[in-house]
């Protein structure tokens, strides 16, 4: 089943009959090289058809998400997405509609850009969205930001690491939820491990708090400034950061980690066993 | 947040909607906050220097329905907006052409309550022509229309935009004839059309001036608004002005309806502007609404409750 189809199953019996109708009229149009005019005032009506009630999947519709897009996690989605995102899928891939996008997106009110970021973790031709993932990451809009940052399999398949990092530690930076990352264990490098413990020093100087996930994507990659950085969250931190600097320290390949675990041989052995994860932090 | 007033919300509910919050600042949405403005209607306008190019307009009705929405709502004000070609501009007719084929990509977005402001400033031809293709395009739409009537030959300017509406068949019911006075409010009232006052200092109207024209002419079909913008004027006129006539002895109903009540039926009709979208905000809309916070960074409703602090 594709993307676009369990859209439309969605959709189904949360929408009018007319209200889909509409839908599937317009898809048909797109697919068939309607004017630019015509897509993207269909884009922007859409919402007048769909409503912006939360899709609210349950666990099997997640599910089959996943199964047929590895990392698409529509958990967030609204109607107006599935419906926009519906009608993005029926252009033709290749890169004259994602000129279309690019242009959609220079004219998007807040959540039309929030739709053309969730779009790209089912659209095909990743290539062709790839500037338009990066410049989500510049806005200061959180609700776009997010769109491609969080619960999006298109960052960790198609951004270099210099756009990876940036992605991760902004996600640090405006306190996102960083573990709702796709791939986020799967891309660390050592330059964000830097770029992480940079941060990390900066908010200890100025007295602010962060995420203790930040170790996370310190740990597996961490130079001696990150082991320092980390046997001082481990001797210093609140609880949950000691929690986290142990399952960091735990992650990481330099022997000079584990003499440092020595200082809490009980969480140690916690994240040894697996009763202690990053999910229950 | 320097030195933003720290009162909790009043109960009361304001909407301001003329104001154009793209030249004003996060101090000014946190006071309007504080005040009880919960929705405010920012209509595409110039920006005080002309622009040359199509693209500058493109950017500004973005920003209008992207950063600026977004803005408002991290003070947990609904930001609406109007879009048109403004009068001014429309006498570079090159130019104007192109605004005007760009106007039907935004038309039609959430949250565009109106086609506006449009209108005259000079009453040239160019100006003519261009408020007659916008209120073809209002009705088409079927949206609302907000009016900008002239500051200079005010009161020929407004009779006249009225007749253009008219012979366009636009019902008076479906357009608001703004920046109103003492000359003009009689005319609009008499003929049907809503009637806005603009308290903006030293220009427009002031708020003694309008209570006593509330007192003259009753609340019905009634607005007040603002129009601030890069200009000396005030982000909190609606709620000063409504405050003033409360002391005045004008009844509570009655300004409701002129703060609040008649801009909401009046831009409702649009069908993008309702009275939940901000009462259930929270619970609608919990993701895109109120979360964002990169501008709060350092400041906003959570900052220090010592305002010498910055922290």
């Amino acid at each position: 089943m594709s993307a676009q189809t369990l859209l439309l199953n969605w959709l189904k019996p949360r929408l009018a009959p007319e209200s889909l109708a509409w839908l599937e009229e317009k898809a048909a149009l797109l697919a068939t090289g309607a004017p630019e005019k015509t897509v993207s005032l269909a884009f922007s009506m859409a919402l007048r058809y769909s409503g912006k009630a939360p899709l609210a999947l349950d666990a099997a519709a997640l599910k089959a998400a996943r199964t047929e897009v590895p990392g698409w996690n529509p958990s967030d989605w609204t109607c107006d997405d599935a419906a926009r995102v519906f009608l993005l899928l029926s252009l033709p891939p290749g890169t004259a509609s994602s000129g279309i996008m690019d242009r959609l997106y220079q004219t998007a009110d807040v959540a039309e850009a929030a739709a053309l970021q969730k779009a790209v973790a089912v659209l095909a031709f990743p290539e062709g969205h790839l500037a338009r993932a990066r410049e989500a990451l510049r806005s200061n809009i959180k609700a776009v930001f997010e769109a491609i940052t969080l619960r999006n399999p298109y960052p960790a398949l198609n951004f270099d690491n210099v756009g990876w990092n940036q992605m991760v530690v902004k996600t640090f930076f405006v306190e996102s939820p960083v573990h709702e990352i796709e791939g986020l264990d799967r891309r660390v490098n050592p330059p964000l491990s830097r770029m992480l413990s940079d941060l990390a020093e900066e908010r200890w100087a100025a007295g602010r708090a962060f995420s203790p996930q930040l170790w996370r994507c310190v740990g597996p990659c961490a130079d001696s400034r990150g082991l320092d950085n980390l046997k001082k969250a481990l001797a210093q931190g609140a609880p949950a950061e000691k929690r986290a600097a142990v399952l960091a320290l735990q992650s990481c390949p330099d022997p000079q980690a584990a003499l440092i675990l020595q200082a809490e041989p009980a969480l140690a052995a916690a994240a040894r066993e697996g009763t202690l994860t990053w999910e229950n932090l | 947040m320097a030195d933003a007033p720290r009162t909790p919300a009043p109960k009361r509910k304001l909407i301001d909607p003329h104001i154009h919050m793209v030249s004003r600042t996060t101090d000014d949405y946190q006071a309007m906050a504080n005040a009880g403005v919960v929705a405010v209607i920012e209509p595409a306008f110039w920006t005080g220097q002309p622009r040359t190019e199509i693209g500058t307009f493109k950017d500004y009705f973005s920003c209008l329905v992207g950063f600026e929405r977004f803005r408002a709502s991290q003070f947990g004000i609904k930001h609406y907006c109007t879009i048109g070609l403004n009068s001014k501009e429309a006498n570079n007719e090159a130019l104007a052409e192109e605004v005007i084929e760009l106007l039907p990509r935004f038309a039609g977005k959430e949250g565009v309550v109106a086609i506006g402001e449009i209108g005259y400033d000079e009453m040239t031809k160019a100006e003519e022509k261009f408020f007659r293709v916008q209120l073809e395009l209002a009705r088409e739409m079927d949206l609302p229309v907000m009016i900008h009537t002239p500051h200079r030959n005010k009161k020929a300017g407004t009779s006249r935009s009225m007749d253009v509406c008219m012979e366009h068949g636009i019902p008076p019911s479906k357009v608001v004839i703004d920046h109103n006075n003492e000359e003009t409010c009689k005319e609009v009232l008499d003929r049907g059309f809503w009637a806005a006052f603009t308290i903006y200092p030293k220009t427009k109207m002031g708020n003694k001036r309008m209570v006593e024209i509330a007192k003259r002419y009753g609340s019905e079909r009634v607005i007040v608004d603002s129009s601030a913008d890069w200009g000396i004027s005030d982000a909190l006129a609606v709620p000063k002005t409504a405050d003033l006539m409360l002391a005045s002895g004008l009844a509570e109903a009655a300004v409701h309806a002129m703060c609040y009540a008649n801009a909401l039926a009046a831009y409702g009709q649009s069908g993008q502007m309702k009275e939940s979208d901000w009462l259930d905000a929270r619970a609608i809309d919990p993701k895109r609404e109120f979360e964002g916070n990169s501008l709060l960074r350092g400041g906003g409703p959570e900052a220090a409750e010592d305002s010498r602090i910055i922290e």
